[in-house]
């Protein structure tokens, strides 16, 4: 039916339905043989759901896949295996408690008759670390091992597979060094001239004009654009990545900042990764009363941990925190929710709320202590005032407070978890990503609710990763790339390319150097 | 560098540490008591510890996939009524007004398959129909440990010699001696050889471990981790009714309570073994020393006249403290590594 002798495997208008969400819509994509094919978009653009279904890990719900012009069903990862296409995932997918060389064989293990043949499992783990120029005891634990080095060991599991034809990495250099990078780089020209195709995801625009070949662009599930990267610059990347037809309303403030109180200060916030480096690294900004503050940037680049610092879960962390002008040590989360922190977490289901309560309980979890009466027995009357006035005020829609929690909206049960922060009466909120998850009515609704708590004193920090969101919502945008800042963007410099731009300029400074020499 | 050395030598007594109780144990009883080193004490521990250690051998299995096995115990109960009321009473046919009975070796297989078949309905419930391990096999444990007492209607079958002439005879030679080494012994020396080879040089093996060290990232490598915990339960299963036939054998007499809350004795001879609770590792060789040093504590304090009372909150406080220096040397490990690896930095 499909025959192209460049494409590989061809998907033909690949759809992808979750409960709730379509997170693919008529996607067609080709891997082209022998290239380098890159994938790019914003986070929940649907790129890793793509590369899932063709790894055989997820199915799509309707749409078909050609390899060599012929119908292919992958029913699961052996499947796809058969087919010759490995995958490196995006979140580690290792056995920290087994040794370099069982990590690297797991699953299509070497066999002696009916027993393991351990020297050559040992000896293929020793052939494959030279190649990616790690050499390591292949006896060694792999739970022992840099992050980085791990990620070496999933890439070398893939190269075992003889009949390898389609490789794909989910964001293979997230955690590895600019050296390690380049090896990555070495390998994959290897891997392309022998003809294999890699299938590459990546948000470091940079390394996808060093490397890639063919760019194709998704957003919101759906296809925008695909170029050759000889054809092509960063800021048509950036434009079709973000897009121009989605776009929200921006309130107007009416309190003037300029006159503003300065609530919190933070000078020099660091916080070092474990094995080395920062995962939020000399970091200062200062937060006005009333004040909207965004925080934005890529996957990793130090954003949730910003909170995580602020909220006293990370006692390590060094600098120096003012709040309104006295300077406090976050030493634990229970002295930061009583100092007038509150904070609504990225993962609402993990972090935000409690399943098995209904609606009225999440909402009062926090503030309960408030409750008391006698000191010890909850007064439900107040209890229950208290959150009949939150539900009104943020227009949670719902028929009765006494059921299921999960029986609300993703977006409504967004509204509890912020109800739930603002009942406890903080001086500052911080929002993880308030709109993730959430349709499009929902979340205008939700900045509402930000920006009217807002225009009342409430000091608010917001992050996240969608551009068009935090432009819409923030007073003023503080950019962090790879745990550095490395822009804060007031009024008109705020703009999608500025964002953008400042959003990678962390990742691979000596690189960008030796670059800017040139 | 001093420092370094003495931590090394402190790593290697820890990982040790097992064995090294179970040396100081036995040093301690036969000093306490002189009769302990003597052939007959010894020939009775080794059937002791042959019995909880064939169940720890299965429950290791099971507890490195991340789960529990509690019907264990129950399993040998019914696998020891099943075998003594073949041989007593045989199978009555009632359409067929006839009364059959089997030779030895079609009972021992029959009450193996039986086993298996406990481990195979537990492994199913929990992988197919989602039910936690620690509740399934609560639910079985109840379930064969009272159809153990249906058989027989709570009473002893106490004849399982057989006939010569209904050709059942030789059952009773499973629990008796070749030499002064008791058959129980022996059975357990070879399973504890196939388990550990299973384990260690098996791609089995490696799938058991892969399971519990990170069930996705197994699926996400190809294995089918649903089967790899069937086969774990049945393993356990099949591993209870050997002990069933041995304990029946040993005792000359099946009754229905038997082998009640010996699970406990084999999940702490694993975790003494350092069999981690959580999933993912655990050897053979640890959990046959963890069965041991059970043995040696249960016998040991009896011939030394401490009540039965008092050893079990001894028992309790072993296993523990066993846990707790378990954690310990995780930390240990955990702060070495980050130390060598800042070193070669």
């Amino acid at each position: 039916m499909f025959d192209d002798p460049n494409v590989v495997l061809h998907c033909e208008k690949i759809d992808k339905i979750y409960p709730g969400t379509k997170a693919l819509d008529g996607v067609s994509f080709d891997v082209l043989k022998g290239k380098v094919n890159v994938l790019i978009g914003e986070n929940g653009a649907g790129k890793s759901t793509l590369m899932k279904m063709i790894a055989g890990i997820e199915h799509p719900s309707a749409g078909t896949m050609y390899m060599d012009g012929k119908e292919i069903v992958l029913k699961d990862t052996n499947a796809a295996r058969e087919h010759g296409i490995g995958i490196i995932h995006q979140e580690l997918s290792l056995f920290p408690n087994l040794n370099i060389y069982q990590n690297i064989y797991m699953g299509h293990e070497q066999k002696k008759g009916f027993f393991l043949n351990d020297s050559a499992h040992s000896e293929g783990a020793k052939k494959v670390l030279q190649r990616l120029e790690h050499e390591m005891d292949p006896n060694t634990m792999v739970g022992d091992l840099r992050v980085g080095q791990q990620q070496m060991i999933e890439i070398g599991r893939n190269l075992l597979q003889n009949n390898l034809r389609i490789l794909i990495m989910d964001e293979p250099t997230s955690s590895l060094s600019t050296a390690e990078v380049q090896v990555l780089f070495k390998i994959m020209r290897e891997l392309t001239a022998a003809g294999i195709s890699i299938v590459y995801i990546s948000h470091r625009l940079e390394e996808i004009m060093e490397i890639g070949d063919h760019v194709t662009i998704l957003r919101d599930g759906k296809y925008v654009a695909d170029a050759d990267v000889k054809d092509i610059q960063l800021s048509w990347i950036v434009k079709n990545m973000v897009g121009t037809d989605k776009s929200y309303r921006r309130i107007p403030r009416t309190i003037d900042l300029k006159k503003q109180p300065e609530i919190l200060r933070v000078e020099h916030l660091s916080l070092p990764k474990r094995g080395g480096g920062f995962l939020v690294n000399d970091v200062s900004f200062d937060l006005k009363k009333g004040e909207i503050l965004g925080i934005y940037g890529l996957l990793g680049a130090g954003r949730s941990e910003v909170f995580e610092c602020l909220m006293g879960m990370h006692p390590e962390s060094t600098g120096k925190i003012f709040l309104e002008g006295k300077e406090i040590k976050a030493g634990s989360i229970a002295e930061q929710i009583e100092r007038g922190f509150a904070i609504v977490p990225e993962d609402r289901q993990a972090m935000g709320l409690v399943q098995s309560l209904d609606i009225e309980h999440n909402l009062s979890l926090s503030a309960i202590k408030d409750y008391r009466r006698g000191g010890f027995f909850v007064d439900e009357k107040k209890q229950a005032e208290k959150v009949e006035e939150e539900i009104k005020d943020i227009h949670i829609k719902v028929a009765d407070k006494s059921l299921p929690i999960l029986s609300l909206s993703g977006g409504n049960q967004q509204k509890v978890v912020i109800g739930k922060c603002i009942l406890t009466g903080p001086k500052i909120l911080l929002l993880d990503e308030p709109s993730r998850g959430i349709d499009i009515g929902a979340k205008t609704e939700v900045f509402d609710i930000i920006h009217k708590y807002a225009e009342e004193g409430l000091s608010i920090i917001v992050v996240s990763s969608e551009l068009k969101e935090i432009m819409a919502i923030a007073d003023r945008i503080m950019v962090l790339s790879n745990g550095l800042k490395t822009g804060e963007l007031l009024g008109e410099e705020i703009t999608e390319d500025n964002l953008v731009l400042a959003s990678y300029a962390g990742h691979h400074t000596d690189n960008g150097k030796k670059e800017s020499q040139k | 560098m001093k420092s370094k050395d003495n931590s090394k030598l402190m790593m290697t007594l820890m990982k040790g540490r097992t064995f090294i109780v179970l040396v100081v144990l036995l040093i301690f009883f036969s000093i306490a008591n002189n009769k302990f080193l003597q052939v007959t004490t010894l020939t009775m521990l080794a059937k002791h510890v042959a019995l909880y250690g064939i169940l720890a051998i299965g429950m290791t299995f099971v507890i490195i996939t991340g789960g529990i096995d509690l019907s264990v115990g129950s399993v040998v109960g019914l696998a020891g009524m099943i075998a003594g009321g073949m041989i007593q009473e045989g199978v009555t046919l009632q359409f067929a007004g006839v009364t059959l009975y089997f030779s030895v070796p079609m009972i021992v297989i029959f009450s193996i398959i039986l086993g298996g078949l406990v481990g195979l309905v537990n492994g199913f419930i929990i992988t197919k129909l989602g039910v936690a391990p620690f509740i399934t096999t609560l639910g079985t444990m109840y379930i064969c440990r009272g159809f153990a007492n249906l058989r027989s209607g709570g009473a002893t079958f106490s004849s399982i010699a057989g006939e010569e002439g209904l050709g059942n005879t030789g059952f009773k030679s499973i629990g008796g001696s070749i030499g002064i080494i008791p058959v129980g012994a022996v059975i357990f020396l070879i399973l504890a050889v196939i388990g550990a080879v299973l384990l260690k040089k098996t791609a089995f093996g490696w799938h058991v471990l892969a399971v519990g060290g990170n069930e996705r990232s197994a699926r996400l490598s190809g294995i089918k981790a649903d089967k790899v915990k069937i086969i774990v339960y049945i393993i356990s299963g099949v591993m209870a009714a050997i002990v069933g036939l041995i304990n029946t054998a040993q005792l000359a007499a099946a009754h229905p309570a038997s082998g009640d809350s010996w699970e406990m004795n084999a999940i702490a001879a694993a975790v003494l073994g350092g069999t981690s609770m959580a999933g993912g590792s655990g050897t053979i060789v640890g959990t046959i020393v963890g069965a041991f040093v059970i043995g040696v504590i249960n016998d040991g304090m009896t011939m030394c006249g401490v009540s039965e009372f008092w050893q079990k909150v001894i028992r309790g406080f072993v296993i523990i403290a066993a846990v707790v220096i378990d954690q310990m040397q995780r930390n240990m490990e955990a702060k070495m590594a980050l130390q060598s690896r800042n070193e070669n930095k």
